[in-house]
């Protein structure tokens, strides 16, 4: 809330500076600032969250909604260009001439980079462009050095929102109190929750929400009456590894916020059993779609040449491999024929050639345990790339009595 | 046969008593259709009913989470406003199995939109590719379910046209509108229709859902943005997500960022495993006696094996069935018997004289011959109403012989299955195919089995026969319903005695062991395998060759098969010693050629040997000399022919020498 003083509201009479940049990290206040700024003092504005303009029609069209009204709006032609815009903009402004600055606000900026390439200078410039007392305010995560194209532009104003400090978050955090207990007292809770969290966490988002989740468990001990409000260090004991717990559980979101809410009413023996999302890793594969991931791992991982040696019944000679490194350089891209002709010698028993084969291939392909490198199109000789870690595929062989390190080049 | 109806659902159609007369005399494929139909609209009705029960638990609790969430929202304490801005998620995981998870959205979907929220979009990854396609999607099927948004479609389908159009937009604002209006107007008007649960909400603000089939096809991108875009939205659009996973919940984690998961309030709901599913299938399709049909243990093993090897699909094995029903039905004339009793006694009385001389040429029916007197024998063979006489006797044995053999082999399973390292296997199908290929008493597994079940104790053994007596109760059938009594009264004596340890065997082994026999004849009585049953061929299907080949293709044999021997699908080209005539195509040719050289083929020199070979064909002298320059349309088709064998993949051009191809393939002829 201390940035309201930096941005200074322009007289009415002289444009204001075209454009505003504003960067921050995730809630730093940028667009709630904004937000509370433009309403209070009731200016003109149309707000534009760049992540939901799938089209640039969209945006356009919020922004005349909000200065102009739907009329002007629905003037837009089906797929409108940046020049349309500016022509039914400035028409529209010659009819309703601007009184005060109009501020368009922009959330997720970054996003423009993405679009057209004349978009994002033409924004910066519009109020050359429509010559109408018009600012644009960018917001973003992203700083300015970033965003500057090759050709250049105009350069906007910058504006920095650093991050709350942990007084500061205290603070923030302690407004919205629980309202059947005292300031002082919800000010204390969010004291001990900063205490275990602002090491790992300074999201006032993320903080906020612990602090919704795990409010009912601090106030335990004083609904039995065993505690009074002001003693401080009883309900810190009672809180604190409850708090550690959350930090591994729902913060990471491997339980959901309802989930805790019911392991909390449920008492401690019973809440062991609830398990996170990554807890969950086995899948259950068909027979020959294990050996089909097998092999397509031995065939991202180990160099072609060395096909041969694991491969053909010749004695290996010996031959020091460079450690992990294919593991550290991630899967490669290999071709359906070898990884066939892996599959072949090591699945155990005599396989056909069988059109159930190739469809398991590709829905290995959709489940995401394999991605295909070469386009869709490619019908010739399509090259794919095996994507499951090596806890995974060792799972895997387990099941199926293979053991794949065996064949794996680097733990040779 | 076709209805009116427009319902999915099981329609039997009774034959006409008159038709019959008529039509079987010669030809009764009309009565096997008929027959293979209604079986099968059975069992699929039955199947149908079996996987909603299956699926019951698991869509009951997601119901329960969506109205618990929509319920929740409408909460004003604090903590839950608090929280207002995640969205609702459930992580339903549903296994590999793919083919069969249509059928859980579809009944899914059903089941909310009758008691929940009449607002269920489900979208699909491949309909979705990029986030303005989602978008569309999501809207048209939201609001298609209650208005006609024909303009709306318009709208982003057409992009180019030039055209005014209304403020409509493909954003979730309009949805709020929508969403808005429609609320509206339900307060106003007629509220609650049917049904009107306790537990369900306050009908004016049902939630959003929106589906998403199968979360692991869907660019992570899209998704993300669209989850971004829709917590925007949240405090005004009672959003909920349900997210199709087939693999596991942690590619949840791995598709989004903890920015975007943060935005989610995800629960996990796991479906039942397919091999369950399976088991459960198993025991309510195959495993009973109440359908006629039955597959033998070769086929049975074919369809396992592709579950079990390729796609862990129980609807795909089900296909499987409904293939080998229509196969018997239309290979077998004789399947005309496989049904209800009744139907099949009074269908014996109609045989030809044709079927009864393929019953008497029967493998089954000649060993039961061999069996008979010499005069019976002489009488089966020459007198056609005593040969119906005898197939009525027969065709009821038969259905005793299932009546008996599906409780016996439960039984038996119950008492093997907890044993350790499951020498008769762990599931009930296992030891179905030990039984079916041959004499289950005669398996060296059986003999071990016996072994360990003599060394159980007490209580286990005790509880094991009792489980046996449920098995039996219900059966309807003399020597169940003596077994039954035998085995009970094996049990009181087994409880009543004391086991004690000594030297002498103490009442309760002898007890034990007499139990054990006891078990051993039924096993011996009634397991036999159903090929040593007379007329089995009747409802046993055995064709396990035609299964495999329609359910699992193998594309490169047949291509091989074609080229290699052409006459296996054009009858016209069939030689004697069955080697490729002259006049087959020139592809097959060609390959023939092809399969005489290494691994470079001389291109030049394949063409001299192409022209000789076809010449001959027309019936040239290959040695004369103008047809030693090849002709310009000998050449062509050559050029065709290896073009083609280059596309089918079995050679390629290479850079080594200039005038050869590269064979791709090993072997020659």
């Amino acid at each position: 809330m201390t940035h309201f003083t930096h941005i200074k509201m322009c007289d009415l009479h002289i444009y204001s500076y075209p454009s505003i940049f504003i960067y921050g990290h995730r809630a730093s206040g940028k667009s709630h600032v904004m937000h509370v700024l433009l309403k209070e003092l009731e200016l003109p504005h149309a707000t534009v969250s760049c992540v939901e303009c799938v089209s640039v029609a969209l945006l356009f069209e919020q922004v005349l909604l909000s200065f102009f009204g739907c009329d002007a709006a629905s003037l837009l032609p089906r797929s409108p260009s940046l020049s349309d815009f500016v022509r039914i903009y400035r028409q529209q402004c010659s009819q309703s001439p601007a009184k005060q600055t109009r501020y368009i606000v922009m959330e997720k900026a970054e996003l423009l980079r993405d679009t057209d390439a004349n978009l994002l200078p033409a924004l910066l410039r519009l109020q050359e462009l429509v010559e109408d007392n018009v600012t644009i305010i960018l917001l973003s995560e992203i700083v300015w050095d970033k965003f500057r194209p090759n050709t250049g532009c105009f350069e906007p104003l910058l504006l920095h929102f650093p991050d709350y400090s942990k007084g500061e978050l205290q603070q923030i955090l302690s407004q919205d109190r629980h309202p059947s207990y005292t300031a002082e007292f919800y000010s204390s809770y969010i004291n001990i929750l900063l205490g275990v969290f602002y090491s790992v966490c300074r999201d006032l988002r993320e903080l906020r929400h612990l602090a919704a989740l795990n409010f009912s468990k601090f106030c335990e001990p004083l609904a039995e009456g065993k505690v009074k409000e002001t003693d401080t260090h009883k309900l810190w004991r009672n809180i604190e590894p409850h708090l550690k717990k959350a930090m591994q559980t729902v913060y990471l979101r491997e339980v959901s916020s309802l989930q805790w809410e019911q392991m909390q009413q449920m008492e401690e023996k019973e809440s062991g059993a609830l398990r996170g999302l990554s807890a969950h890793t086995h899948v259950e594969l068909p027979y020959y779609s294990k050996f089909l991931l097998i092999a397509a791992y031995l065939a991202s991982y180990n160099p072609a040449r060395t096909d041969k040696r694991f491969f053909l019944k010749v004695d290996r000679f010996n031959f020091t491999p460079k450690n992990l490194l294919n593991h550290l350089l991630g899967p490669k891209p290999f071709p359906l024929d070898r990884l066939l002709a892996i599959f072949y010698s090591v699945v155990d028993n005599r396989v056909a050639p069988t059109a159930s084969i190739f469809s398991q291939i590709s829905s290995l392909v959709t489940l995401q345990l394999l991605t295909q490198v070469s386009h869709d199109d490619q019908l010739d000789a399509p090259k794919y790339k095996c994507a499951v870690s090596m806890d995974f595929i060792c799972a895997i062989s387990r099941t199926v009595n293979f053991d794949i390190v065996k064949y794996l080049y680097d733990f040779l | 046969m076709t209805t009116t109806s427009v319902s999915k659902g099981c329609f039997v159609f009774k034959p006409s008593a008159k038709k019959k007369k008529k039509t079987l005399s010669l030809d009764n494929s009309e009565i096997r259709f008929k027959l293979c139909q209604d079986l099968w609209h059975k069992i699929r009705a039955d199947t149908e009913v079996l996987q909603d029960e299956l699926n019951r638990k698991i869509l009951d609790s997601l119901l329960d989470f969506t109205r618990k969430c929509s319920s929740t929202r409408q909460h004003s304490d604090w903590a839950s406003q608090m929280r207002a801005s995640e969205i609702p998620t459930a992580a339903l995981v549903l296994g590999v199995n793919v083919p069969d998870h249509d059928m859980t959205f579809q009944s899914l979907s059903e089941l909310l939109q009758q008691s929940v929220t009449p607002h269920v979009a489900s979208v699909q990854a491949k309909e979705c590719g990029a986030l303005k396609h989602l978008m569309k999607r999501v809207l048209e099927r939201l609001m298609d379910t209650v208005v006609t948004v024909d303009d709306e479609e318009e709208e982003e389908t057409e992009q180019t046209s030039t055209q005014l159009h209304k403020s409509v937009h493909c954003s979730l604002s309009t949805l709020c509108d929508w969403y808005n209006a429609k609320t509206m107007k339900s307060k106003t008007g007629t509220p609650g229709k049917k049904r009107s649960s306790p537990v369900r909400d306050d009908p004016q603000q049902p939630p959003v859902v929106i589906i998403f089939k199968d979360l692991e096809a869907f660019n992570p991108k899209v998704l993300q943005d669209f989850i971004l875009i829709c917590s925007r939205y949240v405090e005004r659009l009672p959003l909920m997500f349900i997210f199709g996973i087939a693999t596991s919940p942690s590619t949840i984690q791995h598709m989004l960022p903890h920015s975007v998961s943060s935005l989610l309030c995800i629960e996990l709901f796991q479906s039942l495993s397919c091999t369950q599913h399976l088991a459960t299938v198993i025991d309510k399709l195959i495993l009973t006696p109440q359908f006629p049909f039955k597959l033998n243990g070769k086929v049975m093993q074919v369809l396992m094996s592709i579950f079990l090897y390729h796609d862990f699909s129980v609807r795909n094995f089900i296909k499987g069935v409904q293939l080998a029903l229509l196969e018997h039905f239309h290979s077998q004339p004789l399947s005309v018997l496989c049904c209800k009793k009744k139907e099949a006694l009074l269908n014996v009385m109609q045989l030809s004289h044709h079927d009864l001389e393929s019953i008497r040429h029967l493998l089954s029916f000649r060993r039961y011959v061999e069996k008979q007197e010499p005069q019976e024998q002489l009488n089966l063979f020459r007198d056609d109403t005593h040969l119906k006489e005898v197939c009525q006797k027969l065709i009821k044995d038969l259905r005793k012989y299932h009546k008996n053999y599906y409780p016996v082999l439960r039984c038996l399973h119950t008492l093997t299955s907890s044993l350790p390292r499951y020498p008769l296997g762990k599931q009930v199908r296992e030891l179905h195919l030990i039984c079916l290929e041959k004499n289950v008493w005669e398996n060296e597994d059986y003999q071990t089995a016996m072994k360990l079940l003599k060394m159980l104790a007490k209580d286990e053994l005790i509880a094991s026969l009792q489980r046996c007596v449920e098995i039996l109760q219900p059966v309807k059938s003399k020597k169940m319903k003596k077994a039954l009594v035998e085995l009970e009264e094996l049990l009181t004596l087994l409880e009543m005695n004391e086991s004690r340890r000594a030297k002498k065997l103490s009442p309760f082994e002898v007890l034990r062991n007499e139990a054990l026999e006891f078990i051993d004849g039924l096993v011996k009585s009634h397991l036999s395998p159903p090929e040593s049953q007379t007329l089995n061929e009747v409802c046993y299907y055995s064709s396990s060759a035609t299964v495999r080949r329609h359910l699992n293709a193998t594309p490169r044999t047949s291509i091989q098969a074609a080229l290699s021997s052409p006459y296996y699908y054009l009858q016209s080209l069939k030689t004697e010693d069955g080697t490729v005539s002259n006049a087959a195509p020139d592809i097959c040719i060609a390959y023939k050629l092809h399969l005489e050289c290494g691994r470079l083929i001389n291109l030049y020199d394949w063409l001299e040997a192409y022209a000789t070979v076809v010449s001959a064909a027309e019936g040239n002298n290959p040695d004369s000399d103008n047809v030693r320059k090849v002709e310009e349309v000998k050449h062509a088709r050559f050029i065709q022919a290896v073009s083609e064998l280059e596309f089918l993949g079995f050679i390629k051009s290479t850079k080594q020498k200039t005038d050869h191809v590269a064979r791709l393939t090993w072997g020659g002829c």
